[in-house]
């Protein structure tokens, strides 16, 4: 204690004096903390928007469903019926792979997996959690194309995650899906456009099929 | 220094005369003497030991019976369906109630310039921190994983997810929180000054420094003092609100839902009565010994006493005319399940628990109409410990009595707490006590400068009106020579 004070008497030492800059820089930095904190919180690292991950061939959509223009449901054919999109057996690509391109390098992996009967370990992009429950089929009822949830798959050379897929993205739309919606025929068209106001159209077609997504808990967590 | 008698009848109403709420041989001096002593005893006393031994051991118990409980879950308390709210929920609200007094004694007596409440309004407020943080303990345990607390508060998060904020009880948690937060803003801060008594009368290292830092250099300047009494003002204009909405607030956690017997417009002003009600018992229970013990009857007077018992006697009748009129309420609703929770309150398995609800609530304070039994310290304290009795039994009544018999007899079910759920609370007993013995030892019981504030010591050779008249009789009266001049 300094000798100025009292003999016996508590004095704050000097040093506390700096409590209230101390103070201040905090009140300063905490917005900023408030920011990187929401920043990172949502930038693409933590919500793997990007995830893009090396498959073992290297197939390319742009060239299937944007260039051939082939149909999502050739390959991943269960989509309309089951909660899980199939992934294709080596035999889908044979189909074509027989004729096409019959020794192409890069197709290599495809013919050893055809001639040995082991599937080709394909890398999972879209990746809910096991404690989710998600449905194709009946969201591709319900009018909700594909790629309003995987992008436009078509021109991508290697698939990757475009949305962040979590709950709170989920619960936006099936709190207001009507911008989302098209006609259930339609769901596989990548490049399809609503005819006008999107809100609009999609409100229509929500009541004319009476669609009413549900928000329960037990909607996605049974 | 006053010599007003200490054995002064300081209860009566003379017109025109303030009732002095000092008593006894006390000037400025004295009362820092009186009230610093306490905390400056080099050990205390073995009684003090006694009675702290016994309360650390029951709160010893309550953090095995807290260890227990999440260790094996709720299965070891004795709720389940149909009663999922038992004792939990019963001491929550208990702790809650007692924890109004404070708050109105500093808060309101405050605002509407009642003297007395100085000399027991820190005593009040301590009572009513450590009361409320018994209460806040009992729904966080009662929520089963207590490790997932944060979810009460709104948290930005990928989910979505937010608390349900049509929820009577996520207001609880804001009400309480609140509360607690304001009470101890105003508790410590109107201690400051008391503080800075005790620092500068330190005499060791230790307490130097420790009454040093909680005293937060307070000097007692002009300056020092106005900005106190501003951020007084403002704190006791703050509180005031959270004295009527808290115990409101706690109310809905019954009225908002549809159950017979909880589902009453009555239940805010019924609770609010009940708390306050429940809140001075608990003070007179604690001051009237505290006051014997340390001798300090100058300073906390029969009147102190008196006007206490009388707000007693106000918030008992107006609990009893609740439990009177809930019995119209449920005829005149004409709704069958309302009667019938009515009746099965008062004649069903639990009637015993009701009669002795009404017992201490209604009939017992309706002897305080009786001024010498407000002027009996022993007598008050059985009251005041009937009435704690009472108002326990009330929220037993309330939780237990509505959800075991509710609509559908065959969903009906009895509920008795097991011994767990009987050690938890009597820990929570144990932390309360404890708290407050720890307040008794180290803190300054009584809050010195406003006290000073109403010691008649200065000016009294002045003649009438600088001493606030002559109530206690012994200055000569000089009304009479004046006016004849």
């Amino acid at each position: 204690m300094k000798s100025d004070a009292e003999p016996g008497r508590f004095v704050f030492p000097a040093w506390t004096n700096l409590i209230r800059p101390a103070l201040a820089i905090v009140l300063v930095t905490l917005p900023a903390y408030l920011v990187a904190l929401v920043w990172l919180g949502g930038s693409p690292k933590t919500t793997d928007v990007g995830y893009r991950p090396e498959q073992p061939v290297p197939f390319s959509h742009a060239l299937h469903a944007g260039q051939l223009g082939m149909d999502c449901r050739y390959c991943h054919t269960t989509v309309e019926r089951a909660a899980f999109a199939a992934i294709p057996p080596t035999q889908t690509c044979m189909n074509c792979h027989k004729q096409v391109r019959a020794n192409s390098p890069r197709l290599l992996t495809v013919r050893e997996s055809y001639a040995s009967g082991l599937p080709i370990p394909w890398v999972k992009v879209h990746d809910l959690p096991d404690y989710a429950y998600f449905n194709h089929s009946a969201h591709l009822r319900a009018g909700v194309g594909c790629a309003s949830c995987h992008g436009r798959v078509d021109t991508m050379e290697v698939v990757q995650q475009v949305h962040t897929l979590s709950m709170g993205w989920c619960l936006d739309c099936h709190r207001n899906p009507d911008p989302h919606l098209r006609p259930p025929e339609l769901v596989t068209v990548m490049d399809w456009v609503a005819p006008g106001d999107p809100a609009e159209h999609g409100r229509r077609l929500r009541e004319a099929a009476g669609i009413n997504p549900s928000v329960d808990c037990w909607t996605c967590h049974r | 220094m006053s010599a007003i008698p200490l054995d002064l009848d300081n209860t009566l109403e003379r017109p025109g005369e303030r009732a002095p709420l000092v008593l006894g041989k006390s000037d400025l001096a004295s009362i820092t003497e009186q009230v610093c002593e306490i905390a400056e005893r080099p050990r205390p006393s073995r009684e003090w030991w006694l009675a702290f031994g016994t309360s650390a051991s029951l709160t010893f118990v309550l953090f095995a019976m807290l260890g227990y409980l999440f260790w094996t879950g709720l299965g070891v308390w004795g709720i389940n369906q149909p009663v999922a709210w038992g004792f939990a929920i019963i001491n929550f609200v208990f702790w809650v109630g007692i924890g109004h007094a404070g708050t109105l004694i500093s808060a309101i007596l405050f605002l509407f310039r009642q003297k007395w409440r100085t000399s027991i309004n820190r005593f009040a407020e301590a009572m009513t921190i450590f009361a409320v943080i018994c209460a806040g303990l009992f729904p966080a345990i009662h929520v089963g994983r207590p490790w997932f607390e944060y979810w009460l508060a709104p948290l930005p998060n990928q989910m979505q997810m937010w608390p349900n904020f049509r929820s009577p009880l996520l207001w609880d948690v804001f009400a309480v929180s609140t509360y607690f937060t304001v009470s101890l803003m105003f508790w410590y801060m109107g201690m400051v000054p008391d503080l800075a008594t005790l620092r500068d009368r330190a005499r060791s290292k230790i307490r130097q420094i420790a009454y040093g830092i909680a005293a937060l250099g307070w000097r007692g300047s002009g300056r020092h003092w106005h900005r106190y009494e501003r951020a007084y003002l403002l704190l006791a204009a703050l509180a005031t609100p959270l004295v009527l909405s808290v115990h409101s607030v706690v109310s809905f956690d019954f009225a908002v839902s549809q159950l017979p017997g909880w589902h009453a417009t009555i239940f805010p002003p019924y609770f609010v009565a009940g708390a306050i009600f429940s809140g001075f018992a608990m003070v007179l229970t604690l001051l009237i010994p505290v006051r014997h013990i340390f001798r300090l009857e100058s300073l906390i007077t029969p009147r102190h006493l008196d006007n206490m018992a009388k707000i007693i006697l106000a918030t008992g009748s107006m609990v009893g005319y609740s439990y009177i009129i809930e019995f119209f309420i449920a005829w005149y609703s004409g709704n069958p399940y309302e009667s019938f929770t009515f009746l099965n309150r008062a004649l069903g398995p639990y009637a015993w628990s009701y009669w002795i609800m009404f017992t201490c609530n209604a009939i017992i304070p309706q002897l305080l109409w009786f001024k010498r039994l407000r002027q009996t310290p022993g007598l008050l304290l059985v009251i005041s410990i009937f009435v704690n009795i009472g108002m326990w039994f009330e929220r037993f009544v309330i939780v237990v009595t509505s959800l075991s018999r509710d609509f559908l007899p065959s969903s009906w079910g009895v509920y008795w707490p097991t011994w767990v759920d009987l050690l938890t609370f009597l820990g929570s007993f144990g932390l309360f006590f404890t708290l407050f013995l720890l307040f008794l030892r180290f803190l300054p019981i009584v809050a010195m400068a406003e006290v000073k504030s109403v010691v008649p010591a200065a000016g009294l050779e002045l003649g009438p009106h600088r001493g606030h008249g002559q109530y206690w009789g012994e200055i000569p009266h000089q009304h009479d020579e004046e006016n004849e001049r």
